[in-house]
Order: C-alpha cells, then sequence, then structure tokens
C-alpha cells in the first residue's frame, strides 16, 4: 500500500522558458529556466546587473511572454496569445512592486490602492474604499491617505505601491528591487511588510534583489547570471 | 465616479488649455455648421415660400401638350396631314366653369379663372403698356396674395363700378392717376374701354407693379376679344409637396398642359439640390478640420501619459479598458465643444438675422435664418463621429504600449 502524498500545485510554473529579444542580432534575456513557486513562500532572486532577473520577473508576473517553454499559473497554461487573458490573471492573481514606485502621480495615495479594485469591479465604492484605507493603515499610511505621491517619502510611496500591489487580494506579489532606492530604515520596513504577508496570511512573495542581507531572509535564494539559474539554497 | 471617466478627466485636466484650444476648435466648427446650416435653409425655404406664395401651385393653360388629334385621324389611318389653318386667337379653355365645378368635387384646394389680356393704359395723354389679368375676386383670395398686396380699396370694389380696374401702384404713379380716376384701356384690336381706378396694389417687385392691372373676368373678355374662355387655371393646393401629381391627374381630366410649380422651376429646383451638396461638403470640411485640433491633443496626452499607460496595463487594465479612456477624452472634447458650438451657433444665427438688406428693387429684407433642431443636432453628430475617429487613433496606438519597455526604461 502506498501512501499519496499531498502535492501543492505551484502558483507559477516555468518550463523551459528562453526569451530573446531583436530581430537579427538576438539578444537572450533569460535560457531554459526551470522554476516553481509555490504558495505561501518567499523567493529572492540575486545575480549581477545585466543578467536577466528582471526579464524572469516579467515572465513570472505574465508582463511578457516567453520566446520558447511554457508558463502554468496554478497548473493551467497561460495562453501566450492572449494579452487580454493574462491581463485578468494579473489583475485577479498578481501584485507588482518595482524599484520606482510607479503611482499615477495625479490621483491620492487612496485612490491608487483602489486602481485595481476598481478595475476588477467585484466590490461596491464603500468596500473599496475600506480595503484601501485598511491596507494603508496596515502599512502605517493611514495620515498619508489624501495625499498625492508627490507629497510623500520614498518609503512612503514604495508602502503605497505595496498597498495598491495587494489591492486584490493576490496570491503572489512580485518585487524588483522594492527597497533599490529607499534608506536601510525603508529598505527595513518594506522587507518587513513583506515578510509578514508570507508569515501571517501565506501570500508567495518573489523578490529580486542584489542586497545579499535581504535575499538571506527570504525562504529560498535563487541566483542567475548570464540568463540562466544557476544554484539555489534554502 | 466610473474608473474610465475618472481617469479621463484628469488626464484632460491637467491639460486644461490644451483642451480649451481643442474643444474650442470643436466648437467654431459646429456653431459656423449651425450658422451656414441655417442661412443656407433659410434662404431655401424663403426662396420656395416665395415661389410658392408668389405664384399659383398648378397652372392649367390652354395650351396642350400634344397637338390635338384631327378628325381625319379617328377615321383613317394618317401618317401625315398638310394644309392645316391656323386660328387667329389663342384656343382658350372652354367651359371653363365646367373645369371649376369638376375639380371643385375633388380637389383639395382651390381654383381660380384668369383671363390675359395686353393692353395700353392711357390717362392725361400719359400711356404706358401693361398686363390686365381678369379675375373672379371671390375665388381669387383663395390662390393669391393679391388681397393682402392691395393699397387702398379691396378686390369687391372691382364690382363697384362698370368697368372697374385695379392698378399696380408703380404704374399708377407712372401715369399720375389715382383711385376714382377714370383711365382709358386701349386693347390690342383698338378697343377703348373707360375704368374706373378702385385699388391700388404693391407685391414689393418692381417689374410687376409697374405693368400689372386687374380687372373683372369679362372686362379682361372684351379686351382680349373673346367671350366664354379663360387662358388659365389657377390652382392651389394643400399638401404643396403633392402639386406634381395632382397637375398630372388635372391634366389627365381635362387634357389643358398643368404644370405644377415643381415642374415649371425644375432647374432652380435642382440647383438647390447642388447648393445643399455644396453646403454639407463645406460643414463636413469644416468639421474634419476642427476634429484635427482634438487628434492633437489626444496625441499629446497619450505621449505624456505612457509611462501611466503601462502602469495601467501592468496592473491588469485590458487594452480596451485604456483604449476607452482616451477615447472617452476625445469624446469629453467633442462633447463639449458641441454644446458651446450650439450656443455660439445660436448666437451667430441670432446676430445675422437681424442684419437688415436695403434694394431698390424690392421692399428691405432680413437674413432669412431657419432655425432647427436637426442642424444642430447632425452638426453635434458629426463632430462627435469626427472626434470619436481622431481620438481612436492615438488611443489605439496608446493602448497598444508594451509595459516591459516602459518599466524597464524607467528603472
Ligand atoms: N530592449 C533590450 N534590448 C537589448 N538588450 C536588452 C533589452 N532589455 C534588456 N536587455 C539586456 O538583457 C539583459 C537582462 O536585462 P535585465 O533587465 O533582466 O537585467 P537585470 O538582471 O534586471 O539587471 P539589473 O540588476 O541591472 O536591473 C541585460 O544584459 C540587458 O542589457
Ligand atoms: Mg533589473
Amino acid at each position: 500500500m502506498t501512501i499519496q502524498l499531498p502535492v501543492t500545485t505551484p502558483l507559477i510554473e516555468l518550463r523551459h522558458v528562453t526569451k530573446t529579444i531583436g530581430d537579427g542580432v538576438e539578444t537572450t534575456l533569460v535560457r531554459d529556466i526551470n522554476m516553481k513557486i509555490e504558495p505561501g513562500e518567499f523567493v529572492a532572486i540575486t545575480g549581477p546587473s545585466g543578467s536577466g532577473k528582471s526579464s524572469l520577473l516579467y515572465l513570472l508576473g505574465l508582463l511578457d511572454v516567453p520566446t520558447s517553454g511554457e508558463v502554468l499559473m496554478q497548473g493551467r497554461a497561460v495562453p501566450a496569445n492572449s494579452e487580454t487573458e493574462r491581463a485578468r490573471l494579473r489583475l485577479k492573481l498578481l501584485g507588482f512592486v518595482f524599484q520606482f514606485h510607479f503611482l499615477l502621480t495625479e490621483f491620492s495615495a487612496l485612490t491608487n490602492v483602489t486602481l485595481p479594485m476598481r478595475a476588477l469591479g467585484e466590490l461596491s465604492d464603500r468596500a473599496m474604499k475600506d480595503r484601501a484605507l485598511h491596507l494603508l493603515q496596515s502599512l502605517g499610511l493611514q495620515s498619508h491617505a489624501h495625499k498625492l505621491p508627490g507629497q510623500l517619502s520614498g518609503g512612503q510611496r514604495q508602502r503605497v505601491a505595496i498597498a495598491r500591489a495587494l489591492a486584490n487580494e493576490p496570491q503572489i506579489i512580485l518585487a524588483d528591487e522594492p527597497t533599490g532606492n529607499l534608506d536601510s530604515a525603508s529598505s527595513e520596513q518594506v522587507l518587513g511588510v513583506l515578510r509578514q504577508l508570507v508569515d501571517e496570511t501565506k501570500r508567495s512573495v518573489v523578490m529580486v534583489t542584489h542586497d545579499m542581507a535581504l535575499a538571506a531572509r527570504a525562504d529560498r535564494h535563487v541566483r542567475i547570471v548570464d540568463g540562466r539559474l544557476v544554484d539555489e539554497t534554502t | 465616479m466610473n474608473l474610465v471617466l475618472d481617469i479621463a478627466l484628469t488626464h484632460v485636466r491637467s491639460r486644461l488649455r490644451q483642451t480649451f484650444v481643442g474643444l474650442m476648435g470643436v466648437a467654431m466648427g459646429v456653431g459656423f455648421s449651425v450658422m451656414m446650416a441655417a442661412l443656407m435653409e433659410g434662404s431655401q425655404r424663403d426662396f420656395v415660400n416665395q415661389l410658392v406664395d408668389a405664384l399659383p401651385h398648378i397652372t392649367m393653360s390652354d395650351e396642350r401638350r400634344e397637338p390635338p388629334r384631327q378628325p381625319a385621324e379617328d377615321v383613317y389611318q394618317v401618317v401625315a396631314y398638310s394644309g392645316l389653318s391656323t386660328m387667329a386667337t389663342r384656343p382658350g379653355i372652354k367651359n371653363p366653369y365646367a373645369i371649376i365645378a369638376s375639380l371643385d368635387s375633388w380637389l383639395d384646394g382651390a381654383v381660380a379663372p384668369s383671363v390675359q389680356a395686353r393692353a395700353v393704359i392711357r390717362y392725361a395723354s400719359r400711356d404706358t403698356a401693361a398686363n390686365v389679368t381678369g379675375i373672379d375676386p371671390k375665388r381669387e383670395a383663395a390662390v393669391s396674395k393679391l388681397p393682402e398686396q392691395l393699397r387702398q380699396g379691396t378686390l369687391k370694389d372691382l364690382h363697384r363700378a362698370s368697368n372697374a380696374i385695379i392698378l399696380g401702384d408703380r404704374l399708377a404713379e407712372k401715369i399720375g392717376a389715382r383711385v376714382g380716376n377714370t383711365i382709358a384701356v386701349v386693347s390690342g384690336t383698338g378697343r377703348v374701354l373707360s375704368c374706373t381706378v378702385v385699388a391700388l396694389v404693391h407685391s414689393g417687385i418692381s417689374q410687376s407693379d409697374e405693368t400689372q392691372a386687374f380687372t373683372l373676368i369679362k372686362t379682361a373678355q372684351i379686351l382680349a376679344g373673346q367671350t366664354g374662355i379663360v387662358n388659365a387655371m389657377r390652382i392651389r393646393v394643400a399638401g404643396i409637396m403633392d402639386a406634381r401629381q395632382i397637375a398630372e391627374r388635372i391634366e389627365a381630366q381635362s387634357g389643358y398642359k398643368s404644370v405644377s410649380w415643381q415642374e415649371a422651376n425644375e432647374d432652380l429646383i435642382s440647383a438647390l439640390e447642388i447648393r445643399n451638396f455644396i453646403m454639407y461638403t463645406v460643414v463636413g470640411a469644416i468639421l474634419l478640420v476642427a476634429s484635427f485640433g482634438t487628434y492633437n491633443i489626444i496625441s499629446t496626452i497619450t505621449h505624456e501619459k505612457t509611462r501611466d499607460i503601462a502602469i495601467l496595463k501592468s496592473l491588469g487594465f485590458t487594452e480596451r479598458t485604456v483604449r476607452s479612456i482616451f477615447l472617452l477624452e476625445a469624446l469629453i472634447i467633442g462633447l463639449a465643444g458641441t454644446v458651446l458650438g450650439w450656443l455660439l451657433g445660436y448666437a451667430l444665427c441670432s446676430a445675422l438675422g437681424t442684419i437688415e438688406f436695403k434694394s431698390p428693387f424690392m421692399d428691405a429684407t432680413r437674413l432669412p435664418m431657419y432655425y432647427s433642431p436637426t442642424h444642430y443636432l447632425l452638426a453635434g453628430l458629426v463632430a462627435l463621429a469626427a472626434s470619436a475617429i481622431a481620438g481612436y487613433l492615438p488611443a489605439r496606438k496608446a493602448a497598444s504600449v508594451h509595459p516591459v519597455e516602459i518599466i524597464r526604461g524607467a528603472s
């Protein structure tokens, strides 16, 4: 008699994913990547500058499509030819945080956070506002909800961006050097938020960084050199 | 508020000055289009009204479209005949009162007979040629504006004296005659009638006021040397647009040539159609030019907002949603411009409508403006359609922005 171990479906899985760009002179951004992101894990991606970390993150986040290979989302292949379908998956399941905050500068912090909820359109206006305020509060921004991004500090903006990434309660947060522009205190705060997300709400976080100290605090650490995964430490 | 509308309004507000310029472009386009349309249709309606009012809707004359059949044709198989003698007088419409009675029985309108005679009018040794029209005062009022054009006296006064006559006011002035004077009317055959002037008529058209005179039918018949027949039946119909068909029916029944106002003015009406075509072309061009401004502003906004577009798309906004944001911006400008254009158009129309034109040959007139909701609706629809196209092109381009390229470039 064999015992069936419970098998979880990875949230995201890359199978032999290669991405090249340019016709004529081809550049390979990432090469033959196999990778799984499981629910509730914190993965750090490190590597030298230009090694393909961001490119890998865009592929994981369905912002880009592979030249060859396959991307699976919760076990289902992501259609490469339907941008609309990928947009829907991004809206429901993924949240992004970039090095640059990427907030809409003409809208208040609160409005920025409600944007993804409004695009999804599943909640009432009241509920969206409540959740956005709650998110901002949990990130220590309750008194800044009505400020424009230009009126916030770098760390505050980055936390607003995290609040926005969390708006639709995504399964995964993808962060590309989220602390790259921040001082150590702010960095610590942002990392704390991400760590807490994994520990307390069982979301997954994939974070690109070149700060080894930060990478060490992830559950899993993936290194990429010249577009290839080289080693993995847990 | 709706998300797409919210973003669109924010974009438009962020570019207030440029938006205003684009909006003014549309407003000018719509305003001038409305004005042009009001002017063109106003003058056309005025023209047709004058045409239709001044002249009978249908004129039955004593001509025939085909020569009457010769009795020989009915009896023999004739190929051609020769030696027909010509008639000395105009043939005239025979049995006019039988025809009138028949028309009265089915026609929704009115009929009035008339007799034409040329004569020379002489008074105090001054004389002038005149077109004398014999009329039936009871019936005349129903087919022409003559009663309203009378100065002093009424049509009934024609019954007052035995040979009463109404003169055009300029004609009377030319010979120095006044109401109550007795004048000599000399027919083409040399008969002289002495007639009493009972009224003057002023139509406003110098040419006719200088030559027109009106008498009873029997007086004109004496001058024309024909009794018992008339030269024309003038018919007014209730539905002026049906005049053509009614004329055909009358002609078929009576055998006399009956010409509707449309047929009589065929060339003018086709000229009006060409004019309308030109107008719509010009109006379309104005609105097209106006939409370039909209294209320009939406293009600028999409360029400025490339980063925002990338952000929205990375969050999971579809291309369709992004497209609709910019399309909506164009429509906001188009709609605001249209409303402003309506006000401008109305103001222009009112201003033009007050200008007075004076001419020595006509009574003073104002520009005839025709106010029609159709003009406003049409200009608005074309402006909105043009705005939609002007917005769609940059919107489509904006929506196809690849977020990765922008995100890479910025970080
Ligand atoms: N549009 C492009 N055209 C040509 N080469 C490109 C383009 N975009 C990226 N690359 C190259 O692809 C490689 C991978 O880029 P990527 O941004 O993924 O690196 P990265 O690991 O994120 O680097 P960094 O740590 O500096 O952010 C780099 O060598 C880069 O120069
Ligand atoms: Mg990078």
